[in-house]
């Protein structure tokens, strides 16, 4: 009954955990992306004051809105926060690990989408038709590529379960499987996709009409702002512990002693960072694609994941 | 093994040697006394052959048997009298124009290495050597095919690498899963599983059905493409035609037959280990295909040495046709029909390649009245064609009749499209040629220096072979057959 | 699990053929001539290096030999032909276009299948653990035949075609841990020769057409042969209504 409840305090405190730290991966990014740039950084913890201010300031609606516009900031926002909830972030044997599956994940995912989607369309201006129906464009294409790369990976562990499968994989040692590194590609460019950074989508563009994701959320303003760029963070906080429980599982806890605990925390920590710099090199070296080259980026990372599967099939079960 | 080792180092010495020299005046000669030097060397060996049977070389590396003895001395035999023609036609070549002396070095080196190629297919016993002279071969003569260097005969040599390049990579695959079958069952170690006498005698049998119907998929598709299978054999036409006239003669009459054979030598490796006919099948059914859909290209062409490659074509199929039938005597006439295509055809290409330097042209209705403008080559041309149209009582009419009677006694219901098929390619042939033949000679034709020597040698052998096939190569084809089908038709 | 348990050599083997597999999708989708070439040698060296894996896990140090014939053609001799022949015909930033880059990767993909389908059937006959390779080795060569098929490029075309004989050399090598030497050498002479006959090729083809875009050679097919004209002293030929 203690464990239980210990257990359970754990699983809420990961979870508070992981969405307040999702702001200070945001605001590492952005200090490492500007010293690569040779710009002057803000500090880290830019992205708080950030909050803290959309969160004081007034709301401005247009008059049009329906009532759908003012629930859907607070929507995606749970579901965010539930989908962060379920992730390992620091240890594996959590009781909210029961409903970690990576399909409900990829479920939370498309439901936030979906809300955003109609949010955009709700107000009726040209720039949230144009931003919904574009980043339905991208879901489209990247959705099958994430799937068959997380079935290939649920291959290998037998299950779909994060938590489970992360422990699988721990278990294993060392094991060089080319299905795992063609699915860490092809996860990686559908994370890009998704999270809406350099290739797919400039995040810092103020240009209309080269926006996906920004286009969408043009029209809010306050704190209805403050959560859905809140949930932004989240999501890529969420894509980046995917690929690090997945494929560097190395020091996550699978007990809950105070030690393994400390271990766990500083593990991800330091991996979360090394993932950003990476994915700050990397957005540094590409340009911007055109839109009508998304579908050939995003097609790519599908032969990849259907790679995966196939090596996976065909090179590492039975003999 | 000596005579065999004089055999296949004439030509390659020779091929050396004209590399240094081909240009000269005195090349044409050196090039006719290789070839009878090697022929020389053929023949006799062929007779120890007869004499004394099958022989091994000591390092195992060279196998004559009486099937493929017979091909070497008629490999020797064709490149012989092909050369003989080619003194004065490439003589007359670069008169014209169409060819410098840098080529002309090229192509006297490259004819000597080609013949080493072939030679070496014929009379190696390891799987792999064999693949390996094979696409010698091809690599000799692609640089021959675009002799001319016009547009036409660059795109023909282009398409021919290609072709022929994919084709006997494919061939390489099937090489390799031979390999892996008979190291299955051998152990790995030993040095000599690739060799043609072991596999078809110690693992007859033995090898696993699957990995050897695999092989043989691959290696029919491989060395498919270098026989003029359809619908792989887009190459053929173009590179017998675009090149000089005595390529294609040896292309034509020489290169077909030997990837036919190392086809066939697979084949009776297969049929050991596969009890169900499907090899027989397979080549019957390209055969087949081959031959209908060549004779109905017949009609269509309107370059000469278009049109005979069509009938090249026709003929392979026929031949594999009769080879996959299995059985004494579809073998027997197999065997015979190899010989004489492969004279007929040659002749009737060194014909062609002169009245193509009498008219000028390539192209069937711009050539007219041979047999009044220079009668030797008109009536050379016109028996050519009744040659290998099939008419009595050349030798092309035996070999399709014994064909003809073999496929009614196994298979009736075939014979009627290989009659129709013969009727078809004969209305083909004759529509064209009796044009060219006959008919009002064009002003300004005049005779050319022709050696028609070769062409008459050729066609008294066929005629010989259609009206009494002599006793010592009635002997060798039957132990060739008894060898491949494993009774004798006699 | 299959490859949990194998050792990390073996391990290592599987990582490089999938490696290898993977070069050669690269390849079809490559329209550029320079990234081209570099990845074919890619393959060369990712083969060379299962080759020398193999040679150590089976304990066959012919294999070595085999693996120093692959790396110095492979890597080294064919892809610096081809390097320098581009550069002196001018062509190295050209880029062809494919029509459906997509469709022709599900191609490949559906190459893949078909060929871990055939081996199957032949696959428990090897020795070796990592004998699924085999399938790998057979998908390499026929996603070369595929890049042969396909493109436009001349130069495209060969590379599709060592492509595949490096295919051919990777199913040798782990299948039957290598062919016989002298098979090995002879057909490392025949490549050798094939491919300076196709960079002497492609001067012949560039002077004579003008680009090496094979879709322009097709003077020689079927359906462009010029129509039979009237005889040359002018009279119509015998047979033709007139």
């Amino acid at each position: 009954m203690d464990s239980q409840l210990t257990a359970w305090a754990l699983a809420a405190a990961q979870a508070l955990l992981f969405i307040a730290a999702a702001p200070l991966l945001g605001g590492w990014l952005r200090r490492v992306k500007c010293h690569m740039q040779n710009r002057a950084a803000p500090p880290v913890w830019q992205q708080y004051r950030d909050l803290a201010k959309l969160l004081r300031k007034r709301m401005l609606l247009a008059e049009n809105a329906s009532w759908l516009f003012r629930v859907v900031p607070y929507i995606v926002f749970s579901a965010m926060l539930l989908a962060a909830a379920v992730v390992p972030l620091v240890t594996v044997h959590l009781p909210s690990a029961a409903i970690a599956d990576l399909i409900v994940l990829v479920g939370f995912f498309a439901l936030a989408r979906f809300f955003t989607a109609l949010a955009a369309l709700d107000i009726g201006t040209a720039f949230g038709g144009m931003g919904a129906s574009r980043e339905m464009m991208v879901a489209a294409l990247a959705e099958p590529a994430m799937l068959m790369a997380v079935f290939t990976l649920s291959m290998t562990a037998s299950t779909t379960n994060l938590s489970v499968a992360t422990e699988y994989i721990l278990q294993a040692g060392l094991v060089l499987r080319p299905s795992f590194l063609f699915a860490l590609l092809a996860l990686a460019m559908v994370a890009v996709a998704e999270t809406s950074r350099v290739p797919v989508d400039n995040p810092a563009t103020h240009l209309e009409l080269t926006m996906l994701h920004e286009a969408m959320i043009l029209e809010y303003g306050g704190r209805h702002l403050a959560l859905i760029e809140w949930a932004t963070q989240i999501k890529l906080m969420i894509y980046s512990v995917i690929i690090v429980d997945f494929f560097f599982p190395w020091g996550i806890a699978t007990d809950f002693s105070a030690m393994a605990l400390a271990v766990g925390v500083i593990a991800v920590a330091a991996k979360l960072m090394l993932l950003a710099v990476v994915l700050v090199v990397w957005e540094t070296l590409l340009a911007k694609m055109r839109l009508f080259r998304v579908p050939q980026f995003l097609g790519f990372s599908f032969m990849l994941s259907l790679l995966a599967m196939l090596t996976h099939v065909v090179l590492e079960t039975g003999g | 093994m000596t005579l065999l080792e004089v055999t296949l180092l004439v030509p390659l010495l020779g091929g050396l040697l004209l590399a240094a020299i081909g240009h000269r005046p005195i090349a044409g000669g050196i090039n006719v006394a290789v070839g009878v030097a090697t022929f020389g060397s053929a023949l006799a060996m062929a007779l120890e052959v007869f004499a004394h049977g099958p022989q091994l070389s000591p390092s195992r590396m060279f196998y004559i048997d009486a099937f493929n003895v017979y091909l070497v001395v008629l490999t020797a035999f064709v490149g012989l009298t092909t050369s003989i023609f080619s003194r004065p036609y490439m003589r007359h070549e670069v008169e014209r124009g169409r060819v410098t002396s840098r080529r002309l070095r090229l192509y006297h080196s490259m004819y000597q290495c080609f013949l080493f190629s072939m030679l070496l297919a014929l009379s190696t016993n390891n799987l792999g050597v064999l693949w390996v002279a094979m696409e010698l071969a091809t690599l000799t003569t692609v640089l021959l095919v675009s002799l001319y260097r016009t547009p036409e005969a660059i795109e023909a040599a282009w398409k021919y690498f290609i072709l022929c390049g994919v084709g006997i990579a494919q061939a390489l695959f099937g090489t390799v899963l031979i390999y892996f079958a008979a190291e299955n069952k051998f152990g790995v170690g030993r040095d000599d599983t690739l060799l043609w006498t072991v596999l078809h005698g110690a693992a007859a049998g033995n090898l696993d059905p699957a990995v050897i119907t695999l092989a043989f998929v691959f290696l029919l598709v491989g060395y498919g493409t270098k026989v003029g299978l359809v619908p792989l054999h887009n190459w053929l036409p173009d590179a017998h035609s675009e090149g000089p006239t005595p390529m294609s003669a040896v292309l034509s009459g020489l290169l077909l037959n030997v990837a036919l054979y190392a086809l066939v030598r697979v084949k009776m490796l297969v049929d050991a280990s596969l009890h169900t006919n499907l090899a027989g099948h397979l080549m019957m059914g390209f055969g087949l295909l081959s031959f209908t859909v060549a004779g109905l290209f017949l009609h269509r062409q309107h370059d000469v040495k278009r049109m005979f490659s069509y009938s090249s074509i026709e003929h392979m199929g026929l031949i594999t046709f009769g080879f996959g039938m299995g059985g004494p005597l579809a073998t027997f006439g197999a065997l015979l029909h190899m010989t004489v295509h492969s004279l007929t055809k040659s002749a009737i290409f060194i014909t062609v390649g002169h009245a193509c330097q009498l008219a000028g042209t390539q192209r069937i209705d711009q050539i007219r009245g041979l047999i009044r403008t220079q009668p030797a080559i008109g009536w050379g041309l016109l028996l050519g064609t009744m040659a290998i149209a099939g008419f009595p009582p050349f030798g092309v009419f035996i070999s399709e009749f014994l064909l003809l009677m073999a496929t009614m006694k196994s298979w009736p219901w075939l014979t009627i499209p290989l009659l129709v098929g013969f009727g078809v390619a004969f209305a083909g042939l004759s529509r064209h040629v009796q044009r060219m033949v006959f008919g009002e000679p064009p002003p300004g034709q005049n005779p050319v220096e022709a050696n028609m020597l070769p062409v008459m040698v050729h066609l008294f052998l066929v005629l010989w072979l259609g009206l009494a096939i002599p006793g010592f190569l009635s002997r060798w084809f039957e132990q060739a057959t008894v060898l491949i089908s494993g009774a004798s038709p006699l | 699990m299959g490859i949990a348990s194998l050792g990390l050599y073996s391990q290592a083997i599987i990582l490089f053929a999938a490696l290898a597999l993977f070069t050669s999708f690269i390849m079809l989708a490559q329209t550029r001539m320079m990234p081209l070439i570099f990845t074919f040698a890619w393959q060369g060296l990712l083969l060379t290096v299962v080759s020398v894996l193999v040679a150590i896990v089976s304990d066959h140090p012919h294999l070595h030999v085999s693996a120093a014939l692959t790396f110095s053609l492979k890597v080294i001799v064919i892809p610096w032909l081809l390097y320098r022949l581009s550069i002196k015909l001018n062509m190295q930033y050209d880029a062809e276009v494919i029509e459906h880059p997509t469709l022709l990767l599900l191609g490949g993909v559906a190459l893949v299948i078909f060929s871990y389908h055939v081996a199957q059937s032949i696959v428990h006959l090897s020795g070796l653990a990592t004998r699924n390779t085999i399938a790998v080795s057979m998908a390499i060569e026929l996603l070369g035949m595929l890049l042969m098929c396909v493109r436009k490029s001349a130069v495209a075309q060969v590379i599709g075609f060592m492509s595949m004989e490096s295919g051919i050399f990777f199913a040798a090598v782990v299948s039957t841990y290598g062919m016989p030497l002298i098979v090995e050498l002879g057909v490392a002479f025949d490549i050798l020769v094939a491919a300076i006959l196709f960079g002497v090729f492609f001067f012949h083809l560039r002077d004579s057409f003008g680009s090496l875009n094979v879709g322009q050679f097709n003077r020689l097919s079927e359906a462009n042969q010029p129509m039979p004209q009237r005889d040359a002293a002018g009279e119509p030929a015998p047979g033709d209504p007139s």
